[in-house]
């Protein structure tokens, strides 16, 4: 953590993935910096929800190398995924739990002691706004509140890289803003990687863009860069478009 | 971490109400079961006591009684494996455990233990039925270990057979009737073999309680149990590794 040059939290090189005979994910690499915010965007299908499975080791790659906080995920997987903290596009809920039980066991199966893990319950409550909630039934919470705790267990170890797989989908306007103050807020300490197909939520929230396309990464750039794409400034969106056609 | 997740497995096991109607259920059943063979007891008792060497309560009441107990366990403890690692996939919270810093085998352990110790829990009723005998005549305790211990025994080969087939699939309703054929195959392939050295004696679970059944303790047996738990948990902990390969 020296002043000058961020760590590396993330580091990923080469990655293939194939399903059968279809390759859907071709030599991928990427890095991220701690403090930063990755935003990774694409249509449905380019492959970003299978990649943000291998990074957090729910899959394994046919190809390639995942290097956590500078641990092999592939080689010593317990001891780097202790550094990750993941939210798939279903928030992984047991509904007959409540919020506290649920995001207890959420923060011990990550190595945390009890002591600590009740400490780490109320920061996480408070960051996630569930502090009225935290005897409630998850099963009968609102979709909004439902996402949130997904998110809860997805920092309640304050983990040092974050996976978010489209955190704000479903969610209404105000919600996705708090989400969105969220993620910025913990990109200061963490990096955090999520998968989005909005826009907005990119321009907002992320230090830097990467554009998936068919498996392959055709864009790295920050996001300010994306928004001047091809001398036509502010035009996120129609960049995009232009950026993911002209790549068909 | 295999306790934290047994607990996790019992906490939310004991949060549905299903499950208490289930430990309801089961428990009015088995009280049926014992007050009526304690009927039949009573009434050829009578008779039974101008034999030279009478057969006791025990053996009359309590023995027939597990053997019961393990029978209809067969087709219950399907019911309860089902959802172990099917509905964790069907309801998309696998992805929990698969990121967590655990292994294949916590999982699986975790699991098997959390509804071992339910089921345990469950059949403790059984012996505590019998043991209110104690207030009118003497019980064999030795024979009402070795049946305990044995319904254990088989509880845990049950249990890690169900595990198994729950890993295999997402519908639990598919990993209960997978459970359930087996079982109730081995155990017809078992009755149903005429030769006195088949196989199929030797694969039934249900044939190796008998000598528990009859109060014998046959280390043979209690070893048979083990491995065959030990076969179906590490034939489920490859399939799970088994998952990240395949998604």
């Amino acid at each position: 953590m020296s002043g000058a040059t961020p760590e590396i939290t993330l580091s990923v090189r080469n990655l293939t993935r194939r399903f059968g005979n279809r390759q859907v994910i071709h030599d991928l690499s990427l890095e991220l910096k701690r403090g930063e915010v990755l935003g990774l965007l694409g249509h449905n299908g380019a492959g970003k929800s299978t990649t943000l499975q291998m990074l957090t080791g729910c899959l394994l790659p046919n190809g390639g190398e995942i290097e956590i906080c500078g641990i092999d995920l592939l080689r010593q997987p317990a001891l780097a995924k202790a550094h990750i903290g993941y939210l798939p596009e279903t928030p992984p809920l047991y509904r007959e739990l409540s919020v506290n039980d649920y995001l207890t066991f959420a923060a011990r199966l990550r190595g945390m002691k009890r002591g600590e893990a009740a400490a780490a319950l109320a920061q996480a409550k408070q960051r996630c706004g569930l502090e009225a909630v935290g005897k409630e039934i998850i099963g009968t919470l609102s979709k909004g509140y439902q996402q949130r705790v997904g998110i809860a267990q997805a920092i309640i170890h304050s983990p040092d890289v974050i996976v978010l797989d489209e955190p704000t989908i479903g969610l209404d306007p105000s919600q996705i803003r708090d989400i969105r103050n969220l993620i910025r807020e913990l990109g200061n300490r963490s990096s955090v990687i999520f998968s989005t197909h909005l826009l907005g939520e990119v321009e907002s929230v992320c230090d830097r863009v990467h554009i998936m396309q068919e498996g392959r990464l055709i864009y790295d750039d920050t996001t300010a860069a994306l928004a001047s794409y091809g001398g036509e400034p502010g035009h996120l969106e129609e960049n995009f478009i232009r950026l993911t056609e002209t790549q068909r | 971490m295999i306790r934290l997740l047994a607990l996790r497995e019992l906490r939310s096991l004991f949060a549905m109400p299903s499950t208490w109607f289930a430990l309801a259920a089961l428990q009015f059943i088995f009280a049926w079961f014992f007050l009526a063979r304690l009927e039949a007891f009573l009434e050829i008792q009578p008779q039974l006591a101008q034999l030279a060497n009478p057969p006791g309560v025990t053996i009359t009441v309590a023995a027939p009684m597990f053997n019961t107990v393990a029978l209809l366990l067969m087709m219950l403890v399907p019911v309860f494996t089902m959802r172990l690692i099917a509905e964790e996939r069907r309801n998309q919270t696998f992805a929990l455990l698969l990121s967590a810093p655990l292994s294949g085998y916590h999982i699986v352990l975790g699991k098997f233990f959390g509804l071992l110790v339910f089921l345990a829990a469950l059949i403790t009723g059984v012996p505590l039925m019998l043991y209110t005998l104690v207030l009118g005549t003497a019980l064999d305790h030795g024979l009402l270990l070795s049946n305990l211990l044995g319904l254990l025994l088989l509880t845990a080969s049950y249990v890690a057979v169900g595990l198994y087939l729950s890993a295999l699939t997402s519908q639990p309703i598919a990993a209960a009737i997978g459970a359930l054929a087996v079982l109730v195959g081995l155990w017809l392939a078992d009755i149903g073999a005429a030769a006195e050295d088949s196989p199929w004696h030797f694969v039934s679970p249900l044939n190796h309680f008998q000598n528990f059944n009859a109060g014998l303790l046959d280390s043979g047996d209690a070893a048979f149990f083990v491995l065959f738990s030990a076969v179906f948990l590490l034939l489920a902990i490859r399939r799970i590794h088994n998952n990240r390969i395949y998604g």
